[in-house]
């Protein structure tokens, strides 16, 4: 099984009130919140911990792309993959993802991900999320109705950008060019492995299974809401025909080891209600605009008489974060024991670790990371081993890639 | 009032029609809401009008919404409805969303319409006042902004209304629509045509609209040359259901003018 490193890279200075005071973290959160003097200490802080998390041994690196948003302040996620490319040796370096109908034309996506893939000598991976409401329909103004249209001419003409040799006519709906003909290409052929980070509709599904991608389920609740998906996900891949191979299927977790299971609230309760009070400050009313999903959709959700809103979070504490299976929290041995029960049962072959979360600070997070690598990954890399991961990046080997010249 | 089944461009696009009365055709676009089957001010209007009333595409009953990318291929569908229920020279009233719709059709064929009645049109975009982004209004937060008085009798059934399920999910559905023409900003391009309108136009505007404000209305009238501007007291954007009367005997008194 791979243990991949996901940064979200939240902004950790919002007020004690914030939740009171403001409607929202996301679209029309105001930018007085946001001193960029703390914007550029954290990045670099976060750069550190994610290089840190190659030197360690982590399999791969993930960043993702939110737009007006507090709690992950990536809009360039492809800016932070080049800024690891240099100084990180190992790990596969993976963008979950480019949210394709926000770059026009989508060609630009094919040209930088081919772009990061040269320069880091092959490690990379390419993910597209058809993106998050409130990134695409308000912050980006992309109509909600054709939103899923768009994606998918998108995701069309970058594979087809990567992999057709000759300048290509691209007439579509969204996009048209006479001379579609990126330089660079990629190193790897026929192109990157494709991740596919999404929500749970029949739909995703299917499409994901017949093109063969990786799909992950990146949620912040955990084994509870993440089991169903992933066994639905199980049933269409096989109705599709493919195998059943467990690099085939992502999931994130939040995880916090510490050196008994009792230390784990005092050292990271504060970021985990941080996390999920603060950063998931979601209104609902712009949680889902009209048309961003399909109505078989929607009348589904309405089945299950729940309401859609992230309200019910604002009640809750450490203890249920933990008993709910938000966040995997102890010891090492509570958590590789906990981890192995969740990953196996959804036959998970890359585990997404959200070892940073909320206002974690720099030390507790490298701290979480050590513990993490030491004590956890090494009890669970046995599993899958009969697997081979196709999913995983095919670099240049580590002798023919290039080093960045010394200082 | 009788419902018909309407098929146009063989049955690339269905839809429901209220139909009936006597007198002149007049075709009614309604808006983003749906399309207010049953309203009796329908059947006032059929009592001088031979009254059209379809369900647009991806509203209702109306199917092929999925053939209409812009609010030109809208207008142009309904010239192809008017075209092939052989509809003659029609009087077209719309309302909001549909107000848009009937200003585009009447710019992109001004021979054909007879006169043009805007009820709170959407269509034209002033920096200074912004159209509220209604698209995140729950029932509550619109009926607010669109009635004269959301507290009063009509706000209430209409609040309550939306308590059932499966009229959310219809709202839902006319809303997802909606955005094909008018998220995010319902600014697309009317401006460039409407100085093609030139038949008899009159524009009517509730003086406590919230949602589209009067000043619109200003703006309109600036646009269309020898146009007209009623304001209605007592009413907000829903002048039809909020001050019936009115809004019927302003409508037939210029039409038959």
């Amino acid at each position: 099984m791979k243990s991949h490193w996901f940064h979200l890279m939240p902004y950790k200075y919002l007020p004690d009130d914030f939740k009171d005071k403001y409607r929202s973290v996301w679209v029309d959160v105001p930018s007085e919140l946001y001193d960029p003097v703390k914007g550029h200490e954290l990045y670099n802080e976060y750069l550190d911990e994610l290089e840190y998390a190659d030197r360690l041994g982590f399999d791969g690196l993930c960043v993702n792309e939110h737009h007006s948003n507090a709690y992950g302040m990536m809009p360039s996620p492809n800016i932070m993959l080049a800024a690891l490319a240099r100084r990180t040796s190992n790990a596969a370096l993976i963008v979950l993802g480019n949210s394709l109908a926000l770059y026009n034309p989508p060609i630009r996506v094919a040209e930088e991900m081919a772009m990061l893939d040269v320069i880091c000598g092959g490690r990379f991976v390419g993910g597209f999320p058809v993106g998050t409401s409130m990134d695409t329909n308000f912050a980006y103004g992309q109509v909600p109705a054709t939103l899923r249209d768009k994606y998918r001419e998108a995701h069309d003409l970058v594979i087809k950008a990567w992999t057709e040799p000759e300048p290509f006519i691209f007439n579509g709906k969204f996009t048209q060019s006479r001379y579609v003909n990126i330089w660079p290409r990629p190193i790897q052929k026929p192109h990157p492995p494709v991740w596919i980070p999404g929500g749970g509709s029949v739909e995703t599904w299917e499409w994901v299974a017949q093109h063969d991608y990786m799909y992950a389920f990146l949620s912040y609740f955990g084994y509870e809401p993440a089991k169903a998906m992933m066994k639905s996900y199980w049933d269409v891949a096989a109705r599709v025909g493919c195998d059943e191979n467990p690099y085939r299927a992502g999931y994130l977790q939040l995880i916090a080891v510490s050196e008994t299971d009792a230390k784990a609230e005092e050292e990271y309760s504060e970021a985990a209600y941080y996390f999920y009070h603060r950063c998931l400050h979601i209104p609902s009313n712009m949680a889902a605009a009209p048309g961003y999903m399909t109505l078989n959709t929607v009348k589904a959700i309405q089945a299950l008489n729940v309401p859609f809103s992230y309200d019910f979070l604002k009640g809750l504490k450490w203890k249920d974060f933990v008993d709910k299976g938000y966040i995997i929290a102890g010891s090492p041995k509570t958590v590789r024991e906990r981890l192995r029960e969740v990953v196996k049962d959804m036959r998970i072959g890359q585990l997404m670790t959200l070892l940073q979360f909320g206002n974690l600070s720099r030390e507790q997070t490298m701290r979480n990371t050590e513990l993490y690598a030491k004590e956890v990954m090494p009890y669970l890399k046995d599993l899958w081993k009969e697997w081979d991961d196709r999913w995983a990046p095919k670099s240049l080997p580590t002798k023919e890639r290039a080093r960045a010249a010394a200082l | 009032m009788q419902e018909l089944k309407v098929s146009i461009r063989n049955g690339k696009f269905t839809t429901s029609m209220q139909w009936g009365g006597s007198g002149e055709p007049l075709l009614f676009l309604h808006g983003a809401g749906g399309p207010m089957v049953g309203a009796p001010f329908l059947d006032e209007l059929a009592k001088h009008f031979t009254v059209y009333a379809p369900a647009h595409p991806g509203f209702g009953a109306g199917q092929g919404v999925e053939h209409l990318d812009d609010v030109v291929d809208f207008a142009l569908y309904y010239h192809d409805f008017l075209d092939e229920l052989q509809i003659d020279n029609p009087h077209i009233v719309g309302h909001s969303m549909g107000g848009m719709l009937a200003a585009e059709m009447t710019a992109l064929s001004p021979y054909r319409v007879n006169r043009l009645v805007l009820v709170c049109p959407a269509g034209l975009w002033l920096d200074e006042s912004p159209i509220p982004d209604f698209f995140t209004f729950n029932p509550q937060q619109l009926f607010q902004v669109a009635l004269h008085d959301p507290e009063g009798p009509l706000g209430q059934m209409m609040i309550k209304q939306f308590e059932n399920p499966e009229l959310m999910l219809e709202m839902y559905k006319c809303m997802a629509s909606a955005g094909k023409f008018m998220w995010p900003i319902p600014d697309k391009g009317l401006k460039r045509r409407i100085h093609r309108v030139q038949c008899p136009t009159l524009i009517l505007w509730g003086a406590s609209d919230k949602l589209i404000p009067p000043v619109y209305g200003d703006a309109f009238l600036k646009s269309i040359p020898g146009s007209r501007l009623v304001t209605l007291p007592q009413s907000g954007h829903m002048p039809m259901l909020e001050q019936q009367d009115g809004f019927v005997q302003a409508v037939t008194n210029f039409l038959l003018e």
